[in-house]
C-alpha cells in the first residue's frame, strides 16, 4: 500500500464521516515513486485493500490541530497557483518557484524542483491542469521521500545498565528548555528513571527555568553556579546518572548563534566530556529548530551538524507558523530525520514527529477526494 | 555555492550590457528575475519581493544614464535606494513621553528576545541618559520567566517589579506602573510572555496591557532569522496593537535578515533597533541604508568606517599611511597595527563588512584564530630591532634564530616576512597612486583608485597587514583570478 493512496484514502474519509476508522500506513519496502505511481493509476474503488488498523497510542486530534496553519497555507499556496493555470509555460514555473519559497521550503530546494518539473512537463507533455497538479504532487512527494530516511526516526537508547544521553542544542530562543521540559515527561509516563542537566549556565535564569521543569515533572536535575563552565555541569550530570542508575540524561544547553566558532567549540567540549566517561555516549544530539525561521535554518542544521554531529532535528513552534516547508528542506540537504515535533505550550503538545502524518498534512488539501 | 550576493548576480545578469548605452527591457527582466530570486533567498516576503521588483522596474525603464555609472551599477544603485526607502530612509529615534515615565511594552512570539532586549534597552538608557528605569515582569507562564528579568535587573543594578506568577499579568501592571510613579521611575518596560499572534486569548491579554499601561512605545521583538512568517506574525500584532517601532533580534547570525524588509514593508513600523551579541551592551541603532547594504551583500563599509574612526588612532594611522608611501613601513609598524586591528574585534566580523564579502564562499568557512596574531607578535618580538627595520637582513640563520625565540616553526617566520614584504610593496605602490598589481584591478573593478586609497587610509588600511593582509588578498586574488580564467574561457 502506498503513502499516496492512504493519504487520498484519509481524505476521503475525513470528509465522509469523522468516525470512520483512520487508515495509518503500514511500513512499506516498495519505493514511493512507485506508489506514488500507482496510486494515481489505481481506482479508488477497490478501498478494502488499504485499510489497516490504527496504532493506539497516536494522538492526531493534536497532530492536525496543531499543524492546521501549515496544511492551509502549503497546500491552500498550490492550490491557488493552479487556480490562476493557463498553460505550461515560464510564468507558470516563475510562480511555481514564488509558491515553493514562500512555503519555506527552502531556496535551492524550490529551484531544484521546478527545474525538475520543467524538464518533465516538456517530457511528459503536460498541458492540463490536472496533470499539472498530479506531475507537481508527486514531485513532492518523491523528494520528500527519496530525501529521508525513516528509520532512523526512532531514538537510539543505550543498552540497559548505561543511562542513554541526550543532548540539546540549537540557537537562542528555539524552545531547547521547554522541549527537554516536555520530553522528560513523556520519558517519567514511559517508566524510565530521568535526570536533566542544566548546562545553560550562560542565560540568565536558564538553569531556575529548567529547575521548574524539573519540579513540575518530577524528575532530578543536575545543576551548576552561574556562569560555571557547562562541562563540568555534564560532568557532573553524567556521573550522577551513571552511579544512580538513570534510565536518561537530558542535557540542555545554552542557545547559541551557529557561526560563533567559540561556543561552538564548546559544545564540542562537553560532547568529549561525555565521551569520555561513556565512548558511545551521547546517544543523540538533537538540533532543536524554530519552524518559523527561514533559509537560516538550513545554515543552523550544516553548522551544528559540523560541529556536534547532530544526529537529529525537534522541530519547535510548529503551530505557529504557517509554512512547515522547512522540513522538506531540511530533508533535502541534510538528511536529519526529524524526532519529535512542538505542536503548543502544553507538556503533550510534543509529539513524535510521523512523517506521514505530516505529508498528509501538508499536502491533504492538493489531493482530490 | 548557489548563495551569491545579489550585486554579483545583478553583475553577471548584466554582464553582456556593460558596454550598451541603454538596458533593454528584456535585459531588464532577466536581471529582476535575479533579483526577486535573490531577495525571496535573503527571506524577504514574497509579495513584497514582487512589488519591489515591480518599483524598481518602474523606475530603472525611467532612467536616464548616469554619469560615471555603467547600467548593471545604475540597476544596483536603483536598488539600493529602492531598499534604503522601503526601510525607512533615517535612524527614527524612540518615542518619549513629556512627563515620566515613559512607557515602553515588548510584544512578539515566543524566543525572539524580548527580556534580553528589555535588559539591553534599560542599560542604554542608564548608561547614556543616567536614567532610572523600572522593569514590570508580565510574563507569567514561561518557567522562570520572572527569574530572568530578576538576574538581569540584578546584574545591570535596575529594579524589578514583579508579583509571582499567580497574579494577572494585566494587575502586575497596574501595581507596577503605580510604584514607578512612587518611584519616579522616567522609563517604565513591560516584559510581556511571547505569544502566538492566532492566540485570541493572550493577544486580547497584551491588547488589555496595552489600554491599561497607555504605552508610548509598542516595541515588537523580531527574530532577523524568520522566515516567510514574519509578515504574518508582523501582521498579527500589528492589527491587534498600535505597534511604534520594531526590535530586530540575533542580527549577528549569519542570516541575511530578508525579514526586516518583510516586516518594514507591512507594517510600515520603523525599526528601530537591533540585537547583535549575547552581551548587554550588543545593541544598536538600526541605520536602514546599512541594513539595504547587508540584504544586497554589499557590505557594511559605513559601519567598519565607523568602528574605524572610533577604535582608531588617526593619527597613527597618517603616519603608517605616510611610511608607507615613503616605503619606510617597517615591523615596529606592522606591530602596532596589529594592536590596533585586535582592538577592534573579531575581524571575521570586520571582514563581513566589507563589500562583497559578507557571503563570499571564499571566506564562509574561514576563521581567523585570535592567536594567530599572537604568534605573528611572538616572531616580530624575537627579532633585534635592526632586523625589524631592515627585512633583507633576515638570512636564514637569522630566521632559524627567530623561530626558536618565538617558538613557532621556521616556515611560519618565512611566511610572515614574505607577506610582510609583499604587502609592503603592494600598499607602496597603492598609496603612490601607481595603481594596483594586475591581478588586483579587476577585484576592484573600475573605482578610482584615488578614492580608495583616501578611503583606505581612513579606514587604516595599512592595518590589513601580515597575515591577515595575505588572507584576504588571497582570497580576493583567488576570486579575480576565477574571474578572468572565466572570461578567457568564453572568448576562446
Amino acid at each position: 500500500m502506498g503513502l499516496f493512496d492512504s493519504l487520498k484514502k484519509r481524505k476521503h474519509e475525513d470528509q465522509t464521516d469523522a468516525d470512520v476508522e483512520e487508515i495509518v500506513e503500514t511500513p512499506k519496502k516498495e519505493g514511493l515513486f512507485s506508489r506514488v505511481k500507482k496510486a494515481l493509476d489505481v481506482d479508488l474503488g477497490n478501498e478494502e485493500d488499504y485499510q489497516v488498523e490504527k496504532p493506539a497510542e497516536k494522538s492526531p486530534v493534536t497532530y492536525e490541530k496543531g499543524l492546521e496553519q501549515s496544511r492551509n497555507n502549503f497546500s491552500g499556496q498550490v492550490n491557488k497557483l493552479l487556480a490562476n493555470f493557463r498553460n505550461v509555460d515560464e510564468s507558470f514555473f516563475e510562480d511555481l518557484e514564488d509558491t515553493l519559497i514562500s512555503a519555506d521550503v527552502g531556496f535551492e530546494m524550490a529551484m531544484k524542483i521546478s527545474d525538475e518539473l520543467r524538464d518533465e512537463a516538456r517530457f511528459q507533455n503536460i498541458r492540463s491542469k490536472q496533470d499539472a497538479k498530479n506531475m507537481i504532487l508527486q514531485k513532492l512527494v518523491e523528494v520528500y521521500e527519496a530525501s529521508g530516511d525513516d528509520a532512523e526516526i526512532e531514538m537510539h537508547f543505550a543498552p540497559s545498565g548505561t543511562p542513554s544521553i541526550f543532548m540539546f542544542v540549537g540557537v537562542n530562543g528555539v524552545g531547547k528548555t521547554t522541549t527537554i521540559g516536555k520530553l522528560a515527561m513523556r520519558y517519567k509516563n514511559e517508566g524510565k528513571k530521568v535526570l536533566l542537566a542544566a548546562a545553560d549556565t550562560f542565560r540568565a535564569g536558564a538553569t531556575q527555568q529548567l529547575q521548574e521543569w524539573a519540579d513540575r515533572d518530577g524528575v532530578d536535575i543536575v545543576t551548576g553556579k552561574e556562569k560555571a563552565d557547562p562541562a563540568s555541569v555534564v560532568f557532573e550530570a553524567v556521573k550522577k546518572a551513571v552511579e544512580d542508575d538513570y534510565d536518561v540524561l537530558l542535557v540542555d544547553t545554552a542557545g547559541r548563534l551557529q557561526n560563533n566558532q567559540n561556543l561552538m567549540k564548546e559544545l564540542e567540549k562537553m560532547k568529549n566530556v561525555i565521551k569520555r566517561e561513556i565512548p558511545d555516549a551521547p546517544n543523540e544530539v538533537l538540533l532543536v529548530l524554530d519552524s518559523t525561521t527561514g533559509q537560516n535554518a538550513v545554515n543552523q542544521a550544516k553548522l551544528f551538524k559540523d560541529s556536534s554531529d547532530v544526529t537529529g532535528i525537534v522541530l519547535t513552534k510548529l503551530d505557529g507558523t504557517a509554512k512547515g516547508g522547512i522540513v522538506m528542506a531540511i530533508r533535502e540537504e541534510l538528511n536529519l530525520p526529524v524526532k519529535f515535533v512542538g505542536l503548543g505550550e502544553g507538556v503533550d503538545d510534543l509529539q513524535v514527529f510521523d512523517s506521514n502524518e505530516f505529508v498528509y498534512g501538508l499536502f491533504k488539501d492538493l489531493i482530490e477526494a | 555555492m548557489a548563495f551569491e550576493n545579489l550585486s554579483s548576480r545583478i553583475e553577471s545578469a548584466l554582464k553582456n550590457l556593460s558596454g550598451k548605452g541603454k538596458v533593454g527591457e528584456n535585459d531588464l527582466d532577466v536581471t529582476l528575475r535575479e533579483i526577486r530570486l535573490a531577495l525571496l533567498e535573503a527571506d524577504v516576503n514574497l509579495k513584497v519581493a514582487r512589488s519591489f521588483v515591480n518599483d524598481v522596474r518602474t523606475k530603472a525603464l525611467g532612467a536616464k544614464v548616469l554619469n560615471g555609472l555603467n547600467p548593471s551599477e545604475q540597476v544596483i544603485k536603483i536598488v539600493n535606494d529602492e531598499l534604503t526607502e522601503l526601510m525607512g530612509e533615517v535612524a527614527v529615534p524612540l518615542n518619549k513621553s513629556a512627563k515620566i515615565p515613559t512607557v515602553i511594552l515588548m510584544a512578539g512570539l515566543q524566543g525572539a528576545g524580548k527580556t534580553t532586549t528589555v535588559a539591553k534597552l534599560a542599560n542604554k538608557f542608564k548608561k547614556e541618559e543616567n536614567a532610572r528605569p523600572l522593569l514590570i515582569a508580565a510574563d507569567v507562564y514561561r518557567p522562570a520567566a520572572i527569574e530572568q528579568l530578576q538576574t538581569l535587573g540584578n546584574q545591570l543594578d535596575i529594579p524589578v517589579f514583579e508579583e509571582g506568577t499567580n497574579v494577572d499579568p494585566r494587575q502586575i501592571v497596574k501595581d507596577g506602573l503605580a510604584q514607578a510613579k512612587k518611584n519616579n521611575n522616567d522609563y517604565v518596560f513591560i516584559d510581556t510572555a511571547g505569544r502566538l499572534q492566532i492566540d485570541e486569548d493572550l493577544m486580547k491579554e497584551l491588547k488589555d496591557i496595552q489600554d491599561i499601561s497607555k504605552p508610548d512605545e509598542v516595541l515588537l521583538v523580531v527574530d532577523a532569522m524568520t522566515g516567510q512568517n514574519a509578515t504574518e506574525t508582523a501582521e498579527g500584532f500589528n492589527n491587534a496593537l498600535d505597534v511604534t517601532g520594531i526590535v530586530l533580534t540575533k542580527l549577528d547570525g549569519d542570516t541575511r535578515g530578508g525579514a526586516a524588509l518583510s516586516i518594514r514593508a507591512v507594517t510600515g513600523k520603523p525599526i528601530k533597533f537591533v540585537g547583535e551579541g549575547e552581551k548587554v551592551d550588543n545593541l544598536d541603532v538600526f541605520y536602514p541604508e546599512r541594513m539595504a547594504s547587508r540584504i544586497l551583500g554589499m557590505g557594511d563599509v559605513l559601519t567598519l568606517i565607523e568602528k574605524a574612526q572610533t577604535d582608531f588612532d588617526e593619527k597613527q594611522a597618517a603616519d603608517q599611511l605616510e611610511k608607507l608611501r615613503l616605503n619606510t613601513f617597517d615591523f615596529n609598524d606592522f606591530l602596532d597595527q596589529l594592536k590596533q586591528v585586535q582592538n577592534m574585534g573579531p575581524l571575521e566580523d570586520m571582514l563581513k563588512m566589507l563589500p562583497g564579502m559578507a557571503n563570499n564562499p571564499a571566506l564562509a568557512n574561514m576563521s581567523i584564530d585570535p592567536k594567530d596574531f599572537s604568534h605573528m607578535e611572538a616572531i616580530v618580538q624575537s627579532m633585534t630591532n635592526k632586523e625589524r627595520q631592515d627585512p633583507e637582513l633576515l638570512v636564514p640563520a637569522r630566521r632559524r634564530r627567530i623561530a626558536a625565540g618565538s617558538g613557532r616553526p621556521v616556515i611560519e617566520v618565512n611566511k610572515l616576512i614574505k607577506q610582510f614584504v609583499q604587502m609592503r610593496d603592494m600598499m607602496h605602490r597603492f598609496t603612490n597612486g601607481k595603481g594596483l598589481p594586475s591581478g588586483m584591478e579587476s577585484m576592484f573593478g573600475d573605482v578610482d583608485t584615488n578614492e580608495m586609497s583616501n578611503m583606505m587610509g581612513q579606514m587604516g588600511m595599512p592595518s590589513m597587514g601580515g597575515g591577515i593582509g595575505g588572507k584576504i588578498a588571497d582570497a580576493a586574488m583567488k576570486r579575480a583570478f576565477k574571474k578572468i580564467q572565466k572570461k578567457k574561457k568564453k572568448r576562446k
